[in-house]
């Protein structure tokens, strides 16, 4: 059995411990937040965090996350009120949204680690996060609109 | 000419005569030409032979013809008496493996690491980071696992990072990375002893030997890598000099 800590809610599942976490959280949790996008590592939709990295669930044998604190896109905030979902309201960052958890996701372990990051350091860390909408220059603006706030005494 | 006569005469292209030459010849001469033929042409054959190794050995007792896949191991050095060029003709060797795109595309020079045969950068982008691991948000442990994943061919291994700048080897000749290796102000403060054991013993080092998917693996294995390094050490720790990177 393996012993999950998701959203801070224990789980005690009976899974093959290779299983691709996001298998876990879509297929065996019904937590359909976080999305399938290539399977392949490359595309970023799949971002969670495990202990506030994050990891890429689709490639993640879920024995990785055994005994951590895993975060999806539902755990970010309790009601949707996370600094980055609200600048994403906003801003109107979303076009058709299939890759915004993970967009958020990304971003928000990065404001964890690096809470005013300048314009290379955003454009560093959500370098591997594909948007097909190219709402890039919208995602950039609203993590930038965070950290500018954070920087504010 | 009956047809087993065809196929006896074309047989005999085999053993060193045009069978259509040998037709041109009374029959009973036929069998007695082609021996002669072949004779002199094995007997001309194995003197240049003997001819060229004799040469090659005179001027290069070690450096038989060189295949940057396949690793010596050291007792292939042992005829070097020298210790010294000994010693340097060991890290050349060894060097084979630290200059292969599987050990090269994780020591870049530069913040991003390389990928594949074709060293192009790595693909989605990535940045070095603090301690060679990747920045907030993407990390190398974002994607890499602990081992490789076959079927979404991402490579694997613990403690998946790049090296330290200081240690870059792509586009460094051996000499360059040998005098590295041995400046404690860019080995990380390491013995040379400390380094041999890394390239003996470590787990992301000996990824190199097991790429998975269809990434070929560094030259030999580990264990020679391992042996070529201890004897390099053992032999005075000399570097070579020069070379292309």
């Amino acid at each position: 059995m393996m012993q999950l800590t998701i959203n801070g809610i224990p789980h005690e599942l009976d899974v093959d411990p290779e299983m691709p976490l996001l298998w876990v959280l879509r297929d065996i949790l019904g937590m359909t937040g976080t999305k399938y996008g290539c399977g392949e590592a490359l595309c970023g939709a799949c971002t969670v965090h495990i202990d506030g990295h994050a990891v890429r669930s689709c490639v993640t044998p879920v024995r990785r996350a055994s005994a951590k604190a895993v975060t999806s896109i539902e755990g970010l905030s309790p009601d949707g009120n996370h600094p980055l979902q609200r600048a994403w309201t906003e801003m109107g960052v979303p076009q058709c949204g299939f890759c915004q958890a993970g967009q958020l996701m990304t971003a928000a372990a990065l404001l964890k680690k690096n809470p005013r990051p300048s314009p290379t350091d955003i454009d560093r860390s959500l370098a591997g996060n594909l948007c097909r909408c190219g709402a890039y220059n919208r995602i950039r603006a609203a993590i930038q609109k965070v950290a500018d706030e954070a920087k504010q005494p | 000419m009956s047809a087993i006569d065809e196929r006896r005469n074309a047989g005999r292209v085999v053993v060193g005569m045009r069978a259509d030459a040998a037709l041109f010849l009374p029959r009973p001469l036929r069998t007695s030409a082609c021996v002669c033929f072949f004779r002199a042409m094995k007997r001309a054959a194995w003197t240049l032979a003997w001819l060229l190794l004799g040469c090659h050995a005179a001027k290069a007792p070690v450096s038989q013809p060189d295949d940057p896949s396949r690793l010596r191991s050291p007792e292939a050095f042992a005829q070097v008496r020298d210790m010294g060029s000994r010693s340097q003709a060991l890290f050349r060797e060894a060097s084979k493996v630290m200059l292969h795109p599987r050990c090269t595309n994780c020591h870049p020079p530069d913040d991003t690491p390389r990928q594949l045969a074709s060293q192009r950068p790595h693909d989605p982008p990535v940045a070095r980071g603090n301690e060679g691991q990747g920045v907030p948000g993407m990390e190398c442990a974002s994607c890499h696992q602990d081992v490789n994943l076959e079927l979404a061919r991402v490579p694997g291994a613990p403690n998946w990072h790049l090296a330290p700048i200081e240690a870059a080897w792509l586009g460094r000749t051996p000499s360059q990375i040998c005098e590295q290796l041995k400046d404690p102000t860019r080995n990380g403060g390491k013995t040379l002893q400390a380094i041999v054991d890394h390239a003996a013993n470590d787990a992301l080092v000996a990824w190199g030997w097991s790429p998975g998917h269809d990434r070929e693996p560094a030259p030999g294995t580990q264990e020679i890598y391992g042996a070529l390094m201890q004897a390099w050490l053992d032999t005075g720790a000399h570097c070579p000099q020069g070379g292309l990177p």
